[in-house]
């Protein structure tokens, strides 16, 4: 298969995952395709983001991406926003019945992964630019449920914004502050026309910024890898860059490429010996793992996490990979990405696709015909994302529609950024 | 005078033991002891025996200075008797249970068990205690011209000082009351009984259950020895993470630590409520909105520490105080009485004995030979003797960043370090931050299994004005932990060849 047949096999089997998780009448999606999953409403954002890249594909459409966008955003438009059911202060809980829309798991009100659903919303809102009756009613409700979202209500200890809030208890102790994957919460909260973060917001979150020389790369430390990618599904980072990275002479594009570069490493030094490990098989991230009893590797004793942030260089780690996290740095280092992706169809054959789509594999962990561990579940978030990046980079239609978003432009110039597009 | 004249409940197998005897004997107001005779005004009195008083006291004498030193309790302060000694005696033996138990990862043949004798591990500790109390013994001290006073003291006005009946005048003095740890707001727990330093190194018995409240330094390190004496420990923190002053991934480290030692942990966690049912005891915690309850037998505070500014007639000697900062002082340690100086945590934010010690150094200077020396120039490095332990001096980047410094960072992670990977000691790391463009050091976090030897290289290098790249060309003897700090400027000379001297250098080669 030539390398183009390669990632559009990969981008579509990741974009199924949308048609078989998606509830038709509120356009809710899946979580994970673990039975009885909730919606993540970050999850649906993504899928606000995918819907387009299907139509433009061909994979679906234009008419059934809008009408699946207009059914998502009439569910949120006109969901019970009073505090114990599915939204508050223009914030949606995190986690919501599939087919009620109502908040499940106790879970808390979240400023990030709403900030990924509206994303969303707007990026279906800037593709679908028809002059019809469909096409505006869902631009004019995207921009109402932008315009409707209290950033500044969420803001706490000196600016920053809150994680979350919980109807019983209240805001939850912790803030967002840099570096890692709310970058884009800020840059849409501070876009915002109605309720836009305050001007000391950017600075508190960038206020613990860490620049840092390892493995001989300089970067802005983040651990696991998703955080490099997730705003940059979106935002157009190429070229532009904000007060810090100006001083830095780099950009979060480069920064990102260069995290990339440093989780590689990690894996050729493999300090904990696990299986697999090398200049070809890395990625440590958010994801699933095995929940298996401790035991010794390598004159070491590892315990194995289940679902945890992996990140490098001081772990967790217990030989899980996030093949998808890996995959998803093909946009900014493929000169790296494509010899892992060459490596695992190598290797695994058949089941190649399934270990990139993966959250996480564990080679370590090998059953007796040598396959490694696989999550048993696709995560709806590593799909998303999947066939977001690999369309930026087969296309770069997200960050074209991205740089097109007067609300996005809005944000990144508040928080300082200038040069290249902007 | 016995130490259990100050614990709570009466402990026979403590009075038994004479390494208990041995350290009240070395630093306990002597039987028949007569306080001296004051003649004339001292030149430096100090109020306080701990770490500050002692190095004032005996400074001063030494040069010459007529000096009087007055003590309510025992002399060494908290550090010898209820703080770092002891804690880091018992550290130690729980660092060999852990071992002990992994002894296969170093391909050790292992015990078949681990048997736990907890009151040897204590006794030691005292043992250890009363070893270390000969250095600062009354004797000692009294030996050295100190006039040496047992009693409360009182300021009675601004030149004058009572203790038990005696009125002492002085040219100069020193507040050295220390601290005492901060207790707790939450119901029931004084009804129910708790440990905190000044009572659990007392403890003869091993706890099966405990809870430690507050998850600073002490209530880390505890929660971890005390795990590995195979403890059920139990571990509640207000915060997201533990050690709020040390940056994220140390903290985070810690955190890893502790659970691997079984250590159950629940951070965002507030204690509300101590129920004592019968001969059961159960603390109530709330967890973002959730409530529920955890039954102990012994339950530990350790939530900071607070200065001791009660009753020593501050009022009446013009020295401003507060409850929480404790004495207010300048830069150099002056209270607002010019004739009144300071050290210690009774006035300074970093409460260690180290500082302590270097503060009492600035006052003597400062306040008997007309010295301008400033507090804020000395170079503080801390640890957290968790296992690994966090280690730190100078800026965080975080302050750097508030400060509007351009700050850069040079990280070696442990796993990179032979002597790290020889010893099986991989987690940890070096980090060296230097202001961005520049080779000059602003601080340094080490987290590592000796992480408290190796800042004192950083320190060092701070100290004497030494950038990264002098530090690059120190050989560091190999293989040694300590050689992390070399790699990371090593790390910085890679940098300085950009790719313009590179070229140049294959030209030259190529001539």
């Amino acid at each position: 298969m030539d390398d183009d047949a390669l990632l559009d096999a990969l981008q579509r089997a990741a974009f199924d995952y949308f048609l078989s998780h998606t509830d038709t009448p509120n356009g809710l999606v899946a979580d994970t395709s673990r039975a009885g999953a909730p919606a993540s409403i970050a999850v649906v954002g993504f899928a606000l983001s995918v819907w387009p890249v299907g139509a433009e594909r061909g994979w679906i459409t234009r008419a059934d991406g809008v009408a699946r966008c207009l059914t998502t955003l009439r569910f949120f438009y006109s969901c019970d926003m009073s505090p114990q059911a599915s939204g508050h202060h223009g914030f949606y809980f995190h986690f919501l019945d599939m087919a009620n829309g109502e908040r499940v798991w106790k879970s808390e009100l979240s400023m990030i992964d709403t900030a990924l659903l509206i994303t969303g919303m707007l990026t279906a809102a800037a593709y679908f630019d028809a002059d019809d009756a469909a096409e505006r009613e869902l631009r004019e409700l995207a921009d109402a449920l932008y315009r409707r979202v209290d950033w500044r209500w969420a803001q706490r200890d000196g600016g920053a914004v809150v994680h979350g809030w919980k109807p019983d208890s209240g805001f939850l102790n912790y803030g967002w502050k840099g570096y890692n994957e709310a970058l884009l919460l800020y840059v849409l909260g501070l876009g915002s026309p109605t309720h836009a973060l305050t001007d000391d917001s950017f600075q508190a979150w960038t206020l613990t910024y860490q620049w840092e020389n390892l493995y001989d790369h300089d970067f802005l430390y983040g651990g696991p890898l998703f955080i490099h990618q997730f705003s940059h599904a979106w935002i157009d980072f190429r070229g532009i860059r904000d007060a810090f990275m100006r001083e830095k002479d780099c950009d979060y594009f480069e920064n990102s490429r260069r995290a990339s570069q440093v989780q590689r490493e990690y894996a050729i030094r493999n300090p904990s010996g696990f299986a697999g490990y090398g200049e070809d098989c890395w990625g440590l991230s958010a994801g699933d793992g095995p929940s298996a009893p401790p035991r010794r590797i390598a004159g070491r004793q590892h315990a194995f996490y289940g679902y945890a942030a992996r990140g490098v260089p001081y772990g967790p780690d217990d030989g899980t990979i996030a093949g998808s996290a890996a995959l998803c740095s093909i946009v900014f280092a493929p000169d790296i990405v494509w010899p892992l992706i060459r490596r695992i169809f190598d290797e695994a054959g058949p089941a190649a696709c399934a270990l990139l789509q993966a959250s996480g594999f564990n080679p370590t962990l090998a059953n007796d015909e040598g396959s490694p561990w696989i999550t048993p579940h696709l995560g709806g978030l590593e799909q998303g994302l999947i066939v977001l990046m690999i369309e930026n980079h087969r296309s770069g239609l997200l960050w074209k529609l991205g740089r097109g978003n007067p609300y996005i432009v809005a944000g990144l110039k508040r928080a300082g950024f200038t040069g290249g597009w902007l | 005078m016995r130490l259990s004249d100050f614990r709570a409940v009466p402990n026979p197998d403590l009075d038994a033991c004479a390494h208990q005897r041995g350290l009240l004997d070395n630093v306990a107001r002597p039987a028949g002891w007569h306080n001296p005779t004051p003649s004339g005004a001292y030149h430096l009195l100090i109020i306080g025996a701990g770490p500050a008083g002692l190095v004032a006291a005996r400074a001063a004498a030494r040069l010459g200075a007529k000096v009087a030193l007055i003590e309510r309790h025992l002399l060494g302060g908290d550090c010898l008797i209820t703080g770092c000694v002891p804690s880091k005696t018992l550290i130690r033996s729980a660092r060999l249970y852990a071992e002990m138990r992994n002894a296969e990862l170093y391909g050790v043949k292992a015990l078949d068990e681990v048997g736990v004798d907890f009151g040897a591990a204590m006794q030691r500790v005292r043992r250890v205690r009363e070893r270390i109390s000969r250095a600062d013994s009354v004797a000692r001290v009294v030996d050295d011209g100190v006039d040496l006073y047992f009693g409360s003291a009182r300021f009675v006005d601004s030149d004058s000082v009572m203790v038990d009946g005696t009125r002492l005048r002085f040219k100069k003095a020193m507040i050295a009351t220390g601290s005492r740890p901060m207790l707790p707001d939450i119901e029931g727990l004084a009804g129910a009984g708790f440990l905190t330093n000044e009572s659990v190194f007392e403890l003869t018995t091993q706890p099966a259950r405990l809870m430690v409240i507050g998850g600073g330094p002490l209530g880390c390190e505890l929660a971890q020895a005390f795990a590995r004496f195979g403890t059920r420990t139990i571990i509640a923190h207000n915060e997201p993470l533990f050690l709020p002053k040390e940056e994220r991934d140390a903290a985070q480290m810690v955190s890893s630590a502790l659970a691997r030692d079984g250590v159950e942990i629940h951070l965002n966690s507030e204690a509300v409520k101590v129920r004592c049912e019968g001969d059961r005891k159960f603390v109530d915690l709330v967890t973002a909105g959730n409530r529920f309850s955890v039954e102990v037998d012994a339950i530990l505070t350790g939530i900071g520490r607070a200065p001791c500014v009660q009753d020593l007639g501050l009022e009446a000697a013009g020295v401003a105080y507060d409850t929480a900062g404790g004495v207010r002082v300048d830069d150099f340690l002056r209270t607002s009485n010019p004739r009144i100086y300071a050290a210690g945590d009774v006035c300074l934010e970093h409460k260690f004995t180290d500082t302590a010690a270097a503060s009492a150094r600035i006052v003597v200077r400062n306040a008997l030979f007309l010295g301008r020396q400033r507090m804020s120039a000395l170079t503080i490095p801390w640890c957290t003797y968790t296992d690994p332990e966090i280690a730190h001096v100078g800026l965080y980047v975080r302050q750097a960043n508030e400060r509007g410094i351009p700050i850069k960072t040079f990280t070696v992670p442990m796993h990179d370090v032979d002597r790290a990977i020889a010893d099986g000691e991989e987690d940890g790391f070096a980090k060296i931050h230097v202001r961005e463009g520049s080779d000059r050091i602003l601080g340094a976090t080490v987290v590592a299994r000796h992480a408290g030897e190796m800042i004192n290289g950083v320190s060092l290098a701070m100290v004497a004005g030494i950038g990264l790249r002098t530090l690059a060309q120190v050989i560091h003897a190999y293989p040694t932990q300590a050689e992390a700090l070399k790699m990371a400027a090593d790390a910085y000379t890679r940098t300085r060849l950009t790719p313009f001297m590179a070229r140049l250098a294959r030209l030259w080669l190529r001539r």
